[in-house]
Protein backbone atom coordinates (compact mmCIF):
# COMPACT_ATOMS: atom_id res chain seq x y z
CA UNK A 1 0.00 0.00 0.00
CA UNK A 2 1.49 3.51 -0.80
CA UNK A 3 0.56 6.20 1.71
CA UNK A 4 -0.27 9.86 0.33
CA UNK A 5 3.30 10.81 2.31
CA UNK A 6 5.14 8.13 -0.18
CA UNK A 7 3.16 9.95 -3.17
CA UNK A 8 4.34 13.19 -1.47
CA UNK A 9 7.44 12.39 -1.44
CA UNK A 10 8.01 10.48 -4.93
CA UNK A 11 5.82 13.82 -6.75
CA UNK A 12 8.93 15.94 -5.10
CA UNK A 13 11.64 13.80 -5.87
CA UNK A 14 10.13 13.65 -9.85
CA UNK A 15 9.02 17.65 -9.66
CA UNK A 16 5.75 17.57 -10.08
CA UNK A 17 3.32 19.73 -7.93
CA UNK A 18 0.58 17.41 -7.56
CA UNK A 19 -3.11 18.64 -6.33
CA UNK A 20 -4.93 16.99 -3.60
CA UNK A 21 -7.34 14.52 -5.63
CA UNK A 22 -4.10 13.64 -7.54
CA UNK A 23 -2.27 12.43 -4.28
CA UNK A 24 -4.99 10.48 -3.67
CA UNK A 25 -5.70 8.77 -7.09
CA UNK A 26 -1.95 8.11 -7.75
CA UNK A 27 -1.98 6.61 -4.15
CA UNK A 28 -4.42 4.19 -5.00
CA UNK A 29 -3.56 3.26 -8.89
CA UNK A 30 0.07 3.02 -7.85
CA UNK A 31 -0.57 0.41 -4.77
CA UNK A 32 -2.33 -1.48 -7.49
CA UNK A 33 -0.47 -1.48 -9.65
CA UNK A 34 2.56 -2.11 -7.51
CA UNK A 35 0.56 -5.38 -6.29
CA UNK A 36 0.75 -7.28 -9.47
CA UNK A 37 4.71 -6.33 -9.36
CA UNK A 38 4.66 -8.90 -6.29
CA UNK A 39 4.72 -11.28 -8.69
CA UNK A 40 8.10 -10.77 -9.23
CA UNK A 41 9.42 -11.74 -5.92
CA UNK A 42 8.30 -15.33 -6.24
CA UNK A 43 11.12 -15.45 -8.92
CA UNK A 44 14.29 -17.02 -7.95
CA UNK A 45 16.57 -15.02 -10.07
CA UNK A 46 19.79 -15.71 -7.58
CA UNK A 47 22.61 -15.63 -9.93
CA UNK A 48 20.75 -13.95 -13.12
CA UNK A 49 22.89 -10.76 -14.32
CA UNK A 50 20.56 -7.43 -14.27
CA UNK A 51 19.84 -7.32 -18.30
CA UNK A 52 20.32 -3.37 -18.93
CA UNK A 53 20.54 -3.25 -22.44
CA UNK A 54 19.97 -6.31 -25.05
CA UNK A 55 23.23 -5.56 -27.05
CA UNK A 56 26.75 -5.95 -26.13
CA UNK A 57 27.78 -2.79 -26.27
CA UNK A 58 30.82 -0.73 -26.16
CA UNK A 59 32.41 2.36 -25.22
CA UNK A 60 32.37 4.30 -28.47
CA UNK A 61 35.24 6.04 -29.48
CA UNK A 62 36.16 8.50 -31.61
CA UNK A 63 38.92 11.59 -32.59
CA UNK A 64 38.55 15.16 -31.27
CA UNK A 65 37.52 16.63 -34.38
CA UNK A 66 35.15 19.26 -34.60
CA UNK A 67 32.00 18.56 -36.02
CA UNK A 68 28.78 20.91 -37.04
CA UNK A 69 27.54 22.61 -34.57
CA UNK A 70 24.82 24.78 -33.93
CA UNK A 71 25.17 28.89 -33.71
CA UNK A 72 24.01 30.53 -30.44
CA UNK A 73 20.76 31.49 -31.59
CA UNK A 74 19.54 28.04 -33.13
CA UNK A 75 20.86 26.75 -30.06
CA UNK A 76 18.19 29.79 -28.00
CA UNK A 77 16.02 29.84 -30.68
CA UNK A 78 13.11 27.39 -28.33
CA UNK A 79 13.75 28.85 -24.93
CA UNK A 80 11.18 30.03 -23.38
CA UNK A 81 12.93 33.26 -21.60
CA UNK A 82 16.16 34.07 -22.68
CA UNK A 83 18.77 37.10 -21.65
CA UNK A 84 22.59 38.53 -23.06
CA UNK A 85 22.77 34.74 -25.31
CA UNK A 86 21.89 32.89 -22.38
CA UNK A 87 18.79 30.68 -21.20
CA UNK A 88 16.65 33.25 -18.38
CA UNK A 89 15.07 31.48 -15.41
CA UNK A 90 13.76 32.63 -12.55
CA UNK A 91 15.89 34.04 -9.70
CA UNK A 92 17.64 31.14 -7.59
CA UNK A 93 18.76 32.30 -4.51
CA UNK B 1 -9.06 4.01 -60.16
CA UNK B 2 -8.31 5.39 -56.88
CA UNK B 3 -4.46 5.85 -56.40
CA UNK B 4 -4.51 6.73 -52.42
CA UNK B 5 -5.36 2.76 -52.06
CA UNK B 6 -1.84 1.80 -53.98
CA UNK B 7 0.98 1.02 -52.28
CA UNK B 8 4.44 1.98 -52.87
CA UNK B 9 5.30 -0.59 -55.18
CA UNK B 10 2.20 -0.19 -57.31
CA UNK B 11 3.01 3.90 -56.93
CA UNK B 12 6.61 3.22 -57.81
CA UNK B 13 5.66 1.88 -60.77
CA UNK B 14 2.96 4.32 -62.02
CA UNK B 15 5.34 6.79 -61.21
CA UNK B 16 8.32 5.63 -63.17
CA UNK B 17 5.74 5.10 -66.18
CA UNK B 18 4.79 8.35 -65.96
CA UNK B 19 1.31 7.25 -65.76
CA UNK B 20 0.83 9.74 -62.62
CA UNK B 21 2.77 12.44 -61.39
CA UNK B 22 4.48 12.82 -57.76
CA UNK B 23 2.21 16.33 -57.48
CA UNK B 24 -1.19 14.21 -58.96
CA UNK B 25 -0.13 11.42 -56.07
CA UNK B 26 0.36 14.36 -53.20
CA UNK B 27 -2.49 16.49 -54.14
CA UNK B 28 -4.71 12.93 -54.11
CA UNK B 29 -3.74 12.43 -50.06
CA UNK B 30 -3.85 16.76 -49.42
CA UNK B 31 -7.54 16.20 -50.55
CA UNK B 32 -8.36 13.01 -48.87
CA UNK B 33 -6.73 14.72 -45.55
CA UNK B 34 -8.27 17.52 -46.02
CA UNK B 35 -11.66 15.83 -46.73
CA UNK B 36 -11.57 12.79 -44.20
CA UNK B 37 -8.91 14.10 -41.54
CA UNK B 38 -11.53 16.34 -39.28
CA UNK B 39 -13.30 13.43 -39.02
CA UNK B 40 -10.23 10.45 -38.62
CA UNK B 41 -8.11 12.93 -36.81
CA UNK B 42 -5.03 11.23 -37.85
CA UNK B 43 -2.68 14.17 -37.98
CA UNK B 44 -1.40 16.99 -35.58
CA UNK B 45 0.13 19.18 -38.17
CA UNK B 46 0.21 18.72 -41.66
CA UNK B 47 3.00 20.23 -43.84
CA UNK B 48 1.19 20.68 -47.18
CA UNK B 49 3.17 23.11 -48.41
CA UNK B 50 6.55 20.86 -47.73
CA UNK B 51 5.06 17.92 -49.78
CA UNK B 52 4.27 19.81 -52.72
CA UNK B 53 7.19 21.51 -53.06
CA UNK B 54 9.48 17.65 -52.45
CA UNK B 55 6.83 16.38 -54.94
CA UNK B 56 8.28 18.94 -57.83
CA UNK B 57 11.55 18.15 -57.47
CA UNK B 58 10.78 14.57 -57.60
CA UNK B 59 8.64 15.07 -60.79
CA UNK B 60 11.71 17.33 -61.89
CA UNK B 61 13.86 14.20 -62.05
CA UNK B 62 11.41 11.79 -63.52
CA UNK B 63 11.03 14.73 -66.05
CA UNK B 64 14.98 15.14 -66.83
CA UNK B 65 15.16 10.79 -67.31
CA UNK B 66 16.86 10.33 -63.69
CA UNK B 67 16.11 7.15 -62.23
CA UNK B 68 14.43 7.31 -58.83
CA UNK B 69 14.19 5.17 -55.42
CA UNK B 70 11.21 3.41 -54.67
CA UNK B 71 10.12 5.35 -52.11
CA UNK B 72 10.80 8.70 -54.14
CA UNK B 73 7.51 10.37 -54.73
CA UNK B 74 5.65 8.67 -52.36
CA UNK B 75 3.47 10.50 -49.76
CA UNK B 76 3.83 9.23 -45.70
CA UNK B 77 3.82 10.21 -42.38
CA UNK B 78 5.61 10.94 -38.96
CA UNK B 79 4.93 10.08 -35.65
CA UNK B 80 5.08 13.56 -33.75
CA UNK B 81 7.69 11.78 -31.16
CA UNK B 82 10.36 12.04 -34.39
CA UNK B 83 12.15 15.27 -34.55
CA UNK B 84 11.59 17.51 -37.97
CA UNK B 85 13.73 20.58 -38.22
CA UNK B 86 11.83 23.81 -38.60
CA UNK B 87 8.59 21.82 -38.08
CA UNK B 88 6.21 21.39 -34.87
CA UNK B 89 7.17 17.93 -32.77
CA UNK B 90 4.73 17.98 -30.10
CA UNK B 91 5.16 14.15 -28.79
CA UNK B 92 1.10 14.60 -28.76
CA UNK B 93 2.52 17.17 -25.52
CA UNK B 94 1.44 20.29 -24.01
CA UNK B 95 5.02 20.57 -22.82
CA UNK B 96 5.86 20.71 -26.39
CA UNK B 97 3.40 22.62 -28.29
CA UNK B 98 5.03 24.74 -30.63
CA UNK B 99 8.30 23.08 -29.86
CA UNK B 100 9.95 23.08 -33.53
CA UNK B 101 13.73 21.06 -33.23
CA UNK B 102 16.69 22.62 -34.93
CA UNK B 103 17.80 19.08 -36.31
CA UNK B 104 16.26 16.19 -38.10
CA UNK B 105 15.99 12.62 -36.68
CA UNK B 106 18.14 10.29 -38.93
CA UNK B 107 15.18 8.23 -40.35
CA UNK B 108 13.71 11.20 -41.48
CA UNK B 109 17.18 12.89 -43.00
CA UNK B 110 16.82 8.84 -44.36
CA UNK B 111 13.86 9.22 -46.32
CA UNK B 112 14.25 12.65 -47.33
CA UNK B 113 17.69 11.27 -48.73
CA UNK B 114 15.13 8.94 -51.14
CA UNK B 115 12.93 11.80 -52.07
CA UNK B 116 9.62 10.94 -49.85
CA UNK B 117 6.96 13.09 -49.69
CA UNK B 118 6.06 14.09 -45.86
CA UNK B 119 2.75 14.77 -45.44
CA UNK B 120 2.67 15.66 -41.68
CA UNK B 121 2.91 14.60 -37.93
CA UNK B 122 0.62 11.66 -36.88
CA UNK B 123 -1.05 11.86 -33.22
CA UNK B 124 0.07 9.90 -31.10
CA UNK B 125 -0.45 8.75 -27.26
CA UNK B 126 1.42 11.84 -25.22
CA UNK B 127 5.24 10.96 -25.11
CA UNK B 128 3.72 7.73 -26.58
CA UNK B 129 2.95 6.41 -23.33
CA UNK B 130 -0.59 4.49 -23.63
CA UNK B 131 -2.01 1.89 -25.89
CA UNK B 132 -4.83 4.15 -27.48
CA UNK B 133 -4.03 7.29 -28.75
CA UNK B 134 -6.23 8.66 -26.02
CA UNK B 135 -3.44 10.55 -24.27
CA UNK B 136 -2.86 13.10 -26.88
CA UNK B 137 -3.09 16.12 -24.95
CA UNK B 138 -4.87 17.77 -28.45
CA UNK B 139 -7.39 15.34 -29.20
CA UNK B 140 -8.27 11.53 -29.65
CA UNK B 141 -7.90 9.60 -33.25
CA UNK B 142 -10.71 7.04 -34.63
CA UNK B 143 -10.30 3.87 -35.44
CA UNK B 144 -10.95 4.04 -39.27
CA UNK B 145 -12.90 0.82 -39.40
CA UNK B 146 -15.22 2.21 -36.99
CA UNK B 147 -15.25 5.48 -35.30
CA UNK B 148 -16.20 4.23 -31.75
CA UNK B 149 -13.29 1.99 -31.49
CA UNK B 150 -9.47 3.36 -31.02
CA UNK B 151 -6.83 2.84 -33.54
CA UNK B 152 -4.49 1.29 -30.93
CA UNK B 153 -1.35 3.45 -29.66
CA UNK B 154 0.73 4.66 -28.93
CA UNK B 155 1.22 4.75 -32.98
CA UNK B 156 -2.46 5.20 -33.65
CA UNK B 157 -2.15 8.25 -35.82
CA UNK B 158 0.50 6.52 -37.98
CA UNK B 159 -1.53 3.54 -38.03
CA UNK B 160 -5.16 5.18 -38.61
CA UNK B 161 -3.46 7.49 -41.65
CA UNK B 162 -2.16 4.10 -43.64
CA UNK B 163 -5.63 2.34 -42.53
CA UNK B 164 -7.21 5.44 -44.48
CA UNK B 165 -5.45 6.38 -47.27
CA UNK B 166 -4.29 9.22 -45.92
CA UNK B 167 -0.55 8.06 -46.26
CA UNK B 168 1.18 5.34 -47.88
CA UNK B 169 3.11 4.38 -45.37
CA UNK B 170 4.13 5.85 -42.04
CA UNK B 171 6.34 5.69 -39.05
CA UNK B 172 6.12 4.99 -35.98
CA UNK B 173 7.89 3.83 -32.98
CA UNK B 174 7.21 0.67 -30.52
CA UNK B 175 8.48 0.54 -26.91
CA UNK B 176 5.76 -1.79 -25.63
CA UNK B 177 4.27 -2.44 -28.45
CA UNK B 178 2.86 1.07 -30.03
CA UNK B 179 3.84 -0.10 -34.05
CA UNK B 180 2.25 -3.44 -33.49
CA UNK B 181 -0.87 -3.17 -31.66
CA UNK B 182 -1.86 -0.28 -33.85
CA UNK B 183 -1.20 -1.55 -36.90
CA UNK B 184 -3.05 -4.92 -35.81
CA UNK B 185 -6.39 -2.75 -34.54
CA UNK B 186 -6.19 -1.38 -38.06
CA UNK B 187 -5.72 -4.05 -40.20
CA UNK B 188 -2.22 -2.91 -41.41
CA UNK B 189 1.25 -4.69 -41.19
CA UNK B 190 3.53 -3.04 -38.33
CA UNK B 191 7.22 -3.93 -37.82
CA UNK B 192 9.54 -3.20 -34.55
CA UNK B 193 12.87 -4.13 -36.04
CA UNK B 194 15.49 -5.48 -34.09
CA UNK B 195 16.81 -3.05 -30.88
CA UNK B 196 19.57 -0.83 -32.81
CA UNK B 197 18.90 -2.20 -36.31
CA UNK B 198 17.02 2.07 -36.75
CA UNK B 199 18.43 4.90 -35.68
CA UNK B 200 16.75 6.27 -32.71
CA UNK B 201 18.68 9.57 -33.29
CA UNK B 202 16.79 12.36 -32.96
CA UNK B 203 13.48 10.18 -31.60
CA UNK B 204 12.26 11.60 -28.38
CA UNK B 205 13.27 9.16 -25.76
CA UNK B 206 10.76 7.51 -23.73
CA UNK B 207 12.57 4.49 -22.57
CA UNK B 208 16.14 3.96 -24.51
CA UNK B 209 16.47 0.66 -23.67
CA UNK B 210 13.10 -0.48 -25.40
CA UNK B 211 12.30 2.39 -27.96
CA UNK B 212 12.72 1.15 -31.88
CA UNK B 213 11.54 3.25 -34.75
CA UNK B 214 9.78 1.13 -37.66
CA UNK B 215 7.46 1.09 -40.44
CA UNK B 216 3.46 0.52 -40.74
CA UNK B 217 2.64 0.02 -44.17
CA UNK B 218 0.14 -1.75 -46.51
CA UNK B 219 1.62 -4.68 -47.10
CA UNK B 220 4.54 -7.39 -46.60
CA UNK B 221 6.54 -5.81 -49.61
CA UNK B 222 6.39 -2.17 -48.89
CA UNK B 223 7.52 -2.84 -45.37
CA UNK B 224 10.58 -4.14 -46.68
CA UNK B 225 11.13 -1.47 -48.65
CA UNK B 226 10.97 1.11 -45.67
CA UNK B 227 13.16 -1.19 -43.74
CA UNK B 228 15.84 -0.78 -46.78
CA UNK B 229 15.60 2.73 -46.34
CA UNK B 230 15.54 2.89 -42.38
CA UNK B 231 18.09 0.46 -41.36
CA UNK B 232 22.01 1.06 -40.90
CA UNK B 233 24.62 1.96 -38.04
CA UNK B 234 24.63 5.98 -37.09
CA UNK B 235 27.16 7.29 -35.21
CA UNK B 236 25.56 9.70 -34.05
CA UNK B 237 23.31 6.90 -31.50
CA UNK B 238 25.63 4.89 -29.54
CA UNK B 239 23.38 2.10 -29.30
CA UNK B 240 23.53 1.54 -33.12
CA UNK B 241 24.28 -1.43 -34.08
CA UNK B 242 27.05 -2.78 -36.27
CA UNK B 243 25.77 -4.73 -38.97
CA UNK B 244 26.14 -5.76 -42.32
CA UNK B 245 21.86 -4.80 -43.06
CA UNK B 246 20.79 -7.14 -45.93
CA UNK B 247 18.40 -6.12 -48.70
CA UNK B 248 15.10 -7.71 -47.29
CA UNK B 249 13.24 -7.64 -50.29
CA UNK B 250 15.20 -10.57 -50.93
CA UNK B 251 13.43 -12.57 -48.09
CA UNK B 252 9.96 -12.28 -50.13
CA UNK B 253 10.45 -15.66 -51.95
CA UNK B 254 7.00 -17.12 -50.64
CA UNK B 255 8.46 -20.14 -49.99
CA UNK B 256 8.17 -21.41 -46.29
CA UNK B 257 9.00 -25.34 -47.16
CA UNK B 258 10.98 -26.87 -44.33
CA UNK B 259 10.82 -23.44 -41.66
CA UNK B 260 10.17 -24.22 -37.99
CA UNK B 261 7.95 -22.19 -36.16
CA UNK B 262 6.97 -22.34 -32.88
CA UNK B 263 3.49 -21.57 -31.42
CA UNK B 264 4.11 -20.27 -27.63
CA UNK B 265 1.60 -21.33 -25.37
CA UNK B 266 1.96 -18.62 -22.90
CA UNK B 267 0.43 -16.30 -25.44
CA UNK B 268 -3.00 -18.55 -26.20
CA UNK B 269 -5.59 -19.35 -23.84
CA UNK B 270 -6.79 -17.34 -20.90
CA UNK B 271 -6.89 -13.26 -21.31
CA UNK B 272 -6.92 -13.82 -25.26
CA UNK B 273 -10.23 -13.08 -27.25
CA UNK B 274 -10.63 -17.21 -28.38
CA UNK B 275 -11.43 -15.07 -31.93
CA UNK B 276 -8.07 -14.01 -31.99
CA UNK B 277 -6.77 -16.83 -31.14
CA UNK B 278 -8.56 -19.06 -33.84
CA UNK B 279 -7.15 -16.79 -36.41
CA UNK B 280 -3.44 -17.70 -35.65
CA UNK B 281 -4.03 -21.05 -35.06
CA UNK B 282 -5.35 -20.97 -38.94
CA UNK B 283 -2.24 -19.11 -39.68
CA UNK B 284 -0.04 -21.48 -38.09
CA UNK B 285 -2.53 -24.13 -40.07
CA UNK B 286 -1.81 -22.09 -43.31
CA UNK B 287 2.16 -22.36 -42.47
CA UNK B 288 1.84 -25.74 -42.09
CA UNK B 289 0.22 -26.31 -45.79
CA UNK B 290 2.91 -24.13 -47.18
CA UNK B 291 5.36 -26.51 -46.05
CA UNK B 292 6.36 -25.01 -42.68
CA UNK B 293 6.86 -27.22 -39.55
CA UNK B 294 4.94 -25.90 -36.72
CA UNK B 295 5.29 -27.16 -32.84
CA UNK B 296 3.46 -26.05 -29.50
CA UNK B 297 6.32 -24.26 -27.51
CA UNK B 298 6.87 -22.89 -24.67
CA UNK B 299 8.19 -19.52 -22.91
CA UNK B 300 7.45 -19.74 -19.19
CA UNK B 301 8.56 -16.21 -18.11
CA UNK B 302 6.37 -14.80 -20.02
CA UNK B 303 3.57 -13.61 -17.64
CA UNK B 304 6.39 -11.84 -15.64
CA UNK B 305 7.08 -9.43 -18.89
CA UNK B 306 4.38 -6.97 -17.67
CA UNK B 307 5.56 -6.44 -14.26
CA UNK B 308 8.87 -6.04 -15.38
CA UNK B 309 8.02 -3.65 -18.03
CA UNK B 310 6.33 -1.80 -16.26
CA UNK B 311 8.89 -0.95 -13.87
CA UNK B 312 11.98 -0.80 -16.56
CA UNK B 313 9.89 1.67 -18.79
CA UNK B 314 9.01 3.59 -16.41
CA UNK B 315 12.34 4.13 -14.66
CA UNK B 316 14.02 5.06 -17.97
CA UNK B 317 11.32 7.47 -18.73
CA UNK B 318 11.21 8.87 -15.30
CA UNK B 319 14.75 9.74 -16.03
CA UNK B 320 14.73 10.83 -20.12
CA UNK B 321 11.62 13.26 -19.23
CA UNK B 322 13.90 15.22 -16.50
CA UNK B 323 15.07 17.33 -19.44
CA UNK B 324 11.00 18.70 -19.51
CA UNK B 325 11.70 21.83 -17.08
CA UNK B 326 10.98 25.08 -18.65
CA UNK B 327 14.43 26.09 -19.28
CA UNK B 328 15.59 25.55 -22.60
CA UNK B 329 13.02 24.54 -24.49
CA UNK B 330 8.99 23.92 -24.19
CA UNK B 331 6.24 25.24 -22.13
CA UNK B 332 7.38 27.05 -19.01
CA UNK B 333 4.79 28.29 -15.91
CA UNK B 334 6.13 31.28 -14.21
CA UNK B 335 6.48 30.80 -10.29
CA UNK B 336 8.69 32.87 -8.00
CA UNK B 337 11.43 30.61 -7.83
CA UNK B 338 13.41 27.64 -10.24
CA UNK B 339 11.72 25.18 -8.46
CA UNK B 340 8.35 25.79 -8.27
CA UNK B 341 8.94 26.90 -11.86
CA UNK B 342 10.10 23.15 -12.26
CA UNK B 343 7.38 21.68 -10.32
CA UNK B 344 4.24 23.90 -11.61
CA UNK B 345 5.97 23.50 -15.61
CA UNK B 346 5.64 19.96 -15.27
CA UNK B 347 2.56 19.72 -13.51
CA UNK B 348 0.49 21.83 -16.11
CA UNK B 349 2.98 20.55 -19.18
CA UNK B 350 2.22 16.86 -18.47
CA UNK B 351 -1.23 14.69 -18.78
CA UNK B 352 -2.02 11.94 -16.11
CA UNK B 353 -0.27 9.10 -18.10
CA UNK B 354 2.74 10.55 -17.93
CA UNK B 355 2.35 11.43 -14.43
CA UNK B 356 1.56 8.45 -13.29
CA UNK B 357 4.70 6.29 -15.06
CA UNK B 358 7.16 9.34 -13.73
CA UNK B 359 5.52 8.88 -10.59
CA UNK B 360 5.98 4.61 -11.07
CA UNK B 361 9.67 5.08 -12.36
CA UNK B 362 10.70 7.69 -9.77
CA UNK B 363 9.38 5.14 -6.82
CA UNK B 364 11.17 1.80 -8.57
CA UNK B 365 14.53 4.10 -9.24
CA UNK B 366 14.38 5.65 -5.34
CA UNK B 367 16.36 4.56 -2.41
CA UNK B 368 14.85 1.39 -0.63
CA UNK B 369 13.27 0.29 -3.47
CA UNK B 370 15.27 0.45 -6.36
CA UNK B 371 17.04 -3.60 -5.90
CA UNK B 372 13.49 -5.28 -4.70
CA UNK B 373 11.63 -3.32 -7.98
CA UNK B 374 13.88 -1.99 -10.70
CA UNK B 375 17.07 -4.54 -9.91
CA UNK B 376 14.75 -7.21 -9.43
CA UNK B 377 12.82 -6.22 -13.23
CA UNK B 378 16.19 -6.32 -14.75
CA UNK B 379 17.01 -10.00 -13.67
CA UNK B 380 13.65 -10.84 -15.36
CA UNK B 381 14.22 -9.19 -18.17
CA UNK B 382 17.48 -11.48 -18.86
CA UNK B 383 15.40 -14.65 -17.81
CA UNK B 384 12.93 -13.39 -20.68
CA UNK B 385 15.74 -13.08 -23.37
CA UNK B 386 16.95 -15.97 -21.80
CA UNK B 387 13.22 -18.51 -22.82
CA UNK B 388 13.85 -16.62 -26.59
CA UNK B 389 17.44 -17.28 -26.56
CA UNK B 390 16.36 -21.42 -26.47
CA UNK B 391 13.16 -20.84 -28.15
CA UNK B 392 15.24 -19.73 -31.30
CA UNK B 393 17.72 -22.75 -31.32
CA UNK B 394 14.89 -24.78 -32.22
CA UNK B 395 12.66 -22.26 -33.90
CA UNK B 396 12.97 -19.82 -37.08
CA UNK B 397 10.63 -17.87 -36.05
CA UNK B 398 7.44 -17.65 -33.25
CA UNK B 399 3.54 -17.30 -34.14
CA UNK B 400 1.45 -15.44 -31.50
CA UNK B 401 -1.03 -13.03 -31.25
CA UNK B 402 -0.49 -9.22 -31.39
CA UNK B 403 -3.06 -8.10 -29.15
CA UNK B 404 -4.98 -10.17 -26.94
CA UNK B 405 -8.16 -8.61 -28.70
CA UNK B 406 -9.27 -6.73 -31.61
CA UNK B 407 -9.60 -2.88 -30.87
CA UNK B 408 -11.20 -1.41 -27.89
CA UNK B 409 -13.51 0.54 -27.57
CA UNK B 410 -12.96 4.48 -27.46
CA UNK B 411 -14.17 5.90 -24.01
CA UNK B 412 -13.91 3.13 -21.71
CA UNK B 413 -10.23 2.61 -20.59
CA UNK B 414 -9.71 4.77 -17.83
CA UNK B 415 -8.10 1.55 -15.89
CA UNK B 416 -3.95 1.65 -16.28
CA UNK B 417 -3.07 -1.68 -15.18
CA UNK B 418 -6.31 -2.97 -17.53
CA UNK B 419 -4.52 -1.33 -20.44
CA UNK B 420 -0.84 -2.24 -19.46
CA UNK B 421 -2.63 -5.66 -19.24
CA UNK B 422 -3.32 -5.27 -22.58
CA UNK B 423 0.24 -4.96 -23.41
CA UNK B 424 1.25 -8.83 -22.65
CA UNK B 425 1.64 -10.00 -25.97
CA UNK B 426 4.21 -7.22 -27.19
CA UNK B 427 6.09 -6.16 -24.00
CA UNK B 428 8.28 -9.08 -24.05
CA UNK B 429 10.21 -8.91 -27.51
CA UNK B 430 10.65 -5.08 -26.70
CA UNK B 431 12.16 -6.17 -23.23
CA UNK B 432 14.81 -8.86 -25.68
CA UNK B 433 15.45 -6.57 -28.31
CA UNK B 434 13.87 -9.14 -31.14
CA UNK B 435 12.31 -8.31 -34.04
CA UNK B 436 8.51 -8.69 -34.43
CA UNK B 437 5.82 -8.09 -37.23
CA UNK B 438 2.39 -7.83 -36.82
CA UNK B 439 0.49 -8.87 -40.31
CA UNK B 440 -3.71 -8.62 -40.47
CA UNK B 441 -4.83 -12.31 -40.79
CA UNK B 442 -9.12 -11.99 -41.20
CA UNK B 443 -11.73 -9.98 -39.31
CA UNK B 444 -13.52 -11.41 -36.01
CA UNK B 445 -17.55 -11.02 -35.87
CA UNK B 446 -17.52 -7.10 -35.49
CA UNK B 447 -15.99 -6.50 -39.09
CA UNK B 448 -12.66 -5.66 -37.24
CA UNK B 449 -9.15 -6.47 -38.05
CA UNK B 450 -7.33 -9.57 -35.97
CA UNK B 451 -3.27 -9.23 -35.99
CA UNK B 452 -1.16 -12.18 -36.28
CA UNK B 453 2.45 -11.43 -34.97
CA UNK B 454 6.04 -12.76 -35.92
CA UNK B 455 8.81 -13.29 -33.81
CA UNK B 456 12.22 -13.39 -34.80
CA UNK B 457 15.71 -13.52 -33.21
CA UNK B 458 17.62 -10.38 -33.27
CA UNK B 459 18.54 -9.47 -36.81
CA UNK B 460 15.91 -12.08 -37.93
CA UNK B 461 13.63 -9.48 -39.98
CA UNK B 462 13.99 -11.38 -43.44
CA UNK B 463 12.64 -14.39 -41.64
CA UNK B 464 9.59 -12.51 -40.84
CA UNK B 465 9.39 -10.96 -43.37
CA UNK B 466 9.71 -14.41 -45.66
CA UNK B 467 6.82 -16.09 -43.48
CA UNK B 468 4.80 -13.18 -43.80
CA UNK B 469 4.62 -12.71 -47.49
CA UNK B 470 3.97 -16.39 -47.81
CA UNK B 471 1.11 -15.59 -45.75
CA UNK B 472 -0.10 -12.74 -47.82
CA UNK B 473 0.41 -14.79 -51.38
CA UNK B 474 -1.55 -17.27 -50.23
CA UNK B 475 -4.58 -16.23 -48.69
CA UNK B 476 -6.80 -12.85 -48.64
CA UNK B 477 -7.04 -12.35 -44.88
CA UNK B 478 -4.24 -10.00 -44.86
CA UNK B 479 -5.16 -7.55 -47.53
CA UNK B 480 -8.02 -5.56 -45.62
CA UNK B 481 -9.56 -2.16 -46.23
CA UNK B 482 -12.35 -0.31 -44.21
CA UNK B 483 -15.55 -0.07 -45.49
CA UNK B 484 -15.30 2.83 -47.68
CA UNK B 485 -19.11 3.37 -47.65
CA UNK B 486 -18.20 5.15 -44.14
CA UNK B 487 -16.71 7.92 -46.18
CA UNK B 488 -13.15 6.61 -45.92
Amino acid sequence: MISKEVVEKVAKLSRLNLDEAEIALYAEQLSQILDTMEGLQQIDTDGVVPLAHVLPIENVFREDDVGQCFRQEEVLANAPEQSDGMFQVPKIV
Amino acid sequence: MTISRLTIHELHELLVKKEISAVELTREHLDRIQKLDGDVKAYITVTDQLALEQAKAVDAKISAGESIGTLAGIPMAVKDNLCTKGINTTCASKMLDGFQPQYSATVVHKLQAENAILLGKANMDEFAMGSTTENSAFFATKNPWNADCVPGGSSGGSAAAVAADLAVYSLGSDTGGSIRQPASFCGIVGLKPTYGAVSRFGLIAFASSLDQIGPLAKDVTDTALILNAITGYDKQDSTSAKYDYPDYTKALTGDVKGLRIGLPKEYLGEGIDPEVEAQVRAAAAKLEELGAVVEECSLPYTRYAMPAYYLIAPAEASSNLGRYDGVRYGLRVQAKDVVDMFCDTRKQGFGAEVKRRIMLGTYALSSGYYDAYYLKALKVRNLIKQDYDQAFAKYDCLIAPTAPTTALHKGQNQDPLALYKGDICTIPSNLAGIPALSLPYGLDKNQMPIGVQLLGKAFAEPTLLQVAYALEQNTTLTRLKPNQGKGL
